[in-house]
């Protein structure tokens, strides 16, 4: 840190480096956009442009009107970095909103399929990308910024590390979230489920995703707490994890510099093994690991309870990340990929089932003592059924991934259950969990506008849950047997055709239940805006309520 | 010292966590990626693969672009319904030329694996540009674009480059007559059709779409469709020999 004195103000090395880094971004893609050889290219270097343009000016502007840098320490307390966490905060319930949107949309293009409007970018199979990127990366991915953040310097009790860097991370990570999506509006993509975005978004959000690492794990380095945190190694097991994916999954040669296409370096098996390696360890590291961290901050926290269990959280930890790693070949049973492969990942995703649950018990066995509050804070009961449902898709993964079931299962609508009730119940309702917990405690209020709207999201959403989740069991297993299904006479019973004829009424009650889940959002999205607008002040700043949390010992 | 307090080394150094972290996810993957580089099984011999053509190569970007996988497979399974739906299980050898691959995880529509050949090009024409002309129940999306808008052709060579440069065996002859090539085989009578066929066998030259002119993204789309599963005949594919 660079010593300040009220008279003489220098610029820290962070404020000059980064302008002469932008003013040379803006020119290079002034350099790019002239030299652009596709439409997207130019569209997105141009935003990039004005992206880098904007930054100097904000950056140059806090020179000039701050005083000091802001303090690591206020009267012997840790003075919390909390402006990063508030942006992180709000973008994500933008983009839950905008993610569920898009997924009502497609859902209903499965039932009426006019309403692909007959354009190119509003078709099903370029809005996909856009609802799946912006539930997990862009609503999920906020959510974690935002909670690692907080949870890293609460429970290390040190200001978070860096003075623009975490500014850098949230509104580049942001940026990169804006950069797919449009991508894929326009037609960009590499067509890897879950890492879409070409080449040059994947090569900004290695140095974002960097930046992020080194942010949280300095902030660890200077803590004032002997022990880190449970909470933390989940979160550094899922920055660091997502940046070994991101990295071995997406190594691509593009066609030009000044273009958007790429060839990916791996191809046909050897590609699909790396991108179901990804694709399901994004669901492990990602939207797992990511959001047990959450479980194991906001659950104690909110119960007023210590973690149940400190040697299972131990067994829970390791267990996991290292077991997670290999299932991913059950995403490619009965597939071209080599059988014993196959097997391997079949047979740690069975494992899998164990920590899994642990994690669960653990998360679950927190309210040991504390069981009556699940009726009176319907906040603590979202956090705990999103442990329920992970539970439940949890048993029903090491399911389907074992061969004989997955031979019905895999192409079906059954996947597309499975996934949303982790994505729904899970992911879900802990990130809300985890909102209306953070918002009061950013915004320092007493607590929230309603409850009561809380409990009329949670059962709203609950009720959209299970419609979709049910719809998709039934729709899943009839596809699947009728595929299979023959006649007495040794024929195929039903043309493929047939099958998507039927289903039709679950893809509405789907539908019917993505909009449920949708109100929910919106009513929270009220309820949290209410909060910061009207909400009563908390006395006795910085300190969030709440016991204090117990060390890991 | 017990077994749980050990476990302060992790707890009380950030570095010491991380080191540990790395090593425990890094032995999964690398037991079941790296042996599918040089295990000689992974991938069977067999033979009739090739390198895709400039406007096949063109029409497989389009698949990519519009987002096709995500409701189209491209691989059959081993079953015995599959087989009988669609034709012979995929092998790994015929995408070793992907990148990337295109096998898919959804069935909304059916498997396309071997789709080519089975369907004519008027067909795959109308169905593109309006599906429920053919079958009335079907939910995808209408492709009428496609029809309208001419396919790229000026760096369809640079394309070419760099899938050699990620290991497609393409040729300098290849490369060379690139454009020439995606014309011909879009339009027969002012091209070189035994050239081609010789560079790339068994390729199919047609006006897919049916329309004088320009070659367009329907053109280069259906050329792609009425390619894939063709190349490898499997009557003379040896089963047993690359049993694994």
């Amino acid at each position: 840190m660079t010593k300040q004195t009220d008279s003489v103000k220098w610029m820290t090395i962070g404020e000059g480096g980064l302008t002469v880094i932008l003013a040379a971004a803006v020119f290079l893609s002034i350099i790019a956009a002239a030299k652009a050889e596709d439409t997207a290219y130019a569209f997105h270097v141009t935003l990039a442009g004005f992206a880098s343009l904007a930054s100097i000016f904000v950056i140059l502007n806090r020179y000039f009107e701050r005083g000091a840098l802001p303090p690591q320490e206020i009267d012997g307390r840790p003075n919390y970095n909390f402006g990063p966490i508030k942006f992180a905060a709000v973008a994500s319930v933008f983009w839950g909103i905008a993610g569920f949107t898009v997924g009502l949309l497609i859902a209903m293009q499965l039932a009426w399929p006019d309403l692909n409007f007959n354009l190119p970018w509003t078709s099903f199979g370029r809005l996909r990308p856009l609802h799946t990127s912006a539930v997990v990366f862009a609503f999920g991915g906020n959510v974690l910024i935002a909670t690692s953040f907080f949870v890293v310097q609460k429970t290390c009790r040190t200001r978070l590390a860096g003075d623009l860097a975490p500014w850098f991370v949230v509104l580049g990570y942001n940026f990169f979230i804006v950069i797919a999506g449009t991508g894929y509006l326009l037609g960009v993509t590499q067509s890897k489920e879950y890492a879409e975005p070409e080449w040059y978004a994947d090569l900004w959000l290695t140095i974002v995703w960097v930046t992020y690492l080194l942010v949280f794990l300095m902030t660890l380095v200077k803590r004032k707490e002997p022990h880190i945190f449970v909470a933390n190694w989940f979160y550094l097991a899922f920055i660091i994890t997502i940046a070994v994916l991101h990295l071995g999954n997406n190594p691509a040669l593009p066609v030009s510099i000044f273009g958007s296409k790429s060839y990916v370096a791996w191809s046909g098996v050897q590609d699909a093994m790396f991108q179901w390696w990804y694709g399901h360890n994004a669901v492990g590291f990602f939207l797992t690991a990511g959001f047990l961290a959450i479980m194991y901050y906001f659950i104690p926290k909110r119960a007023e309870r210590p973690v149940y269990s400190y040697r299972l959280s131990i067994v829970h930890f390791w267990a996991i990340i290292f077991l997670y790693i290999w299932a991913g070949p059950h995403h490619l049973h009965y597939s071209a990929l080599p059988d014993w492969t196959q097997t391997l990942g079949m047979t740690f995703s069975i494992m899998l089932w164990m920590p899994s649950w642990g994690g669960m018990i653990n998360g679950l066995m927190t309210l040991s003592g504390a069981w009556d509050k699940l009726r009176t804070d319907p906040v603590l009961r979202m956090l705990v059924v999103s442990v329920a449902f992970y539970g439940m898709a949890t048993f029903e993964g090491p399911l389907m991934s074992i061969k004989v079931v997955n031979s019905l299962s895999h192409y079906t609508d059954w996947t597309i259950g499975h996934v949303h009730s982790g994505a729904l119940g899970w992911v879900g309702f802990v990130s809300f969990g985890a909102l209306y917990c953070l918002v009061p405690w950013l915004w320092n209020r007493k607590g929230l506008y309603s409850l009561k709207l809380v409990e009329w999201h949670f059962w709203i959403a609950t009720l959209g849950i299970v419609l979709y989740i049910s719809a998709m069991w039934v729709s899943g297993i009839l596809q699947g047997l009728m595929w299979r299904a023959y006649t007495s006479l040794g024929f195929l019973e039903y043309s493929f055709i047939e099958s998507v004829e039927a289903m039709h009424p679950f893809y509405i009650i789907r539908a019917a239940g993505g909009g449920l889940f949708l109100i929910g959002a919106l009513i929270m999205a009220w309820n949290l805006w209410m909060t910061v607008r009207v909400g009563e002040a908390e006395e006795g700043v910085l300190s969030s309520p709440g016991a204090k949390l117990q060390p890991a010992e | 010292m017990s077994f749980w307090s050990r476990h302060q080394i992790f707890e009380k150094n950030s570095i010491v966590l991380i080191v540990g972290i790395m090593l425990v996810i890094a032995i999964g993957g690398i037991v079941e990626i790296a042996p599918l580089f040089y295990l000689k099984s992974t991938i069977e011999a067999v033979e009739g693969m090739r390198p895709y053509t400039p406007l096949e190569l063109a029409g497989r970007n389009i698949y990519v672009r519009e987002g096709c996988y995500l409701c189209h497979s491209q691989m059959v399974r081993p079953l015995r319904d599959e087989v009988e739906r669609y034709g012979h299980y995929s092998l790994a050898a015929e995408s070793m030329y992907d990148h990337p691959f295109q096998w898919g995880s959804k069935r909304t529509g059916p498997d396309l694996a071997r789709v080519g050949a089975k369907y004519s090009d008027e067909w795959h024409v109308t169905h593109l540009s309006n599906p429920r002309a053919i079958v009335p129940q079907s939910v995808m999306p209408s492709y009428k674009f496609l029809a309208e808008t001419p396919v790229s052709t000026e760096n369809i060579a640079d394309h070419l480059r760099t899938n050699r440069a990620v290991g497609v065996p393409y040729t300098d002859d290849q490369i060379v007559n690139a454009v020439a090539d995606l014309k011909t085989q879009a339009d027969p009578d002012n091209g070189d059709t035994d050239a081609l066929l010789k560079r790339y066998p068994k390729s199919v030259a047609r006006n897919f779409d049916g329309k004088p002119g320009l070659p367009t993204e329907m053109d280069a789309l259906v050329a792609y469709l009425q390619m894939l599963g063709t190349l490898v005949d499997f009557k003379l594919y040896n089963e047993k020999a690359n049993l694994r």
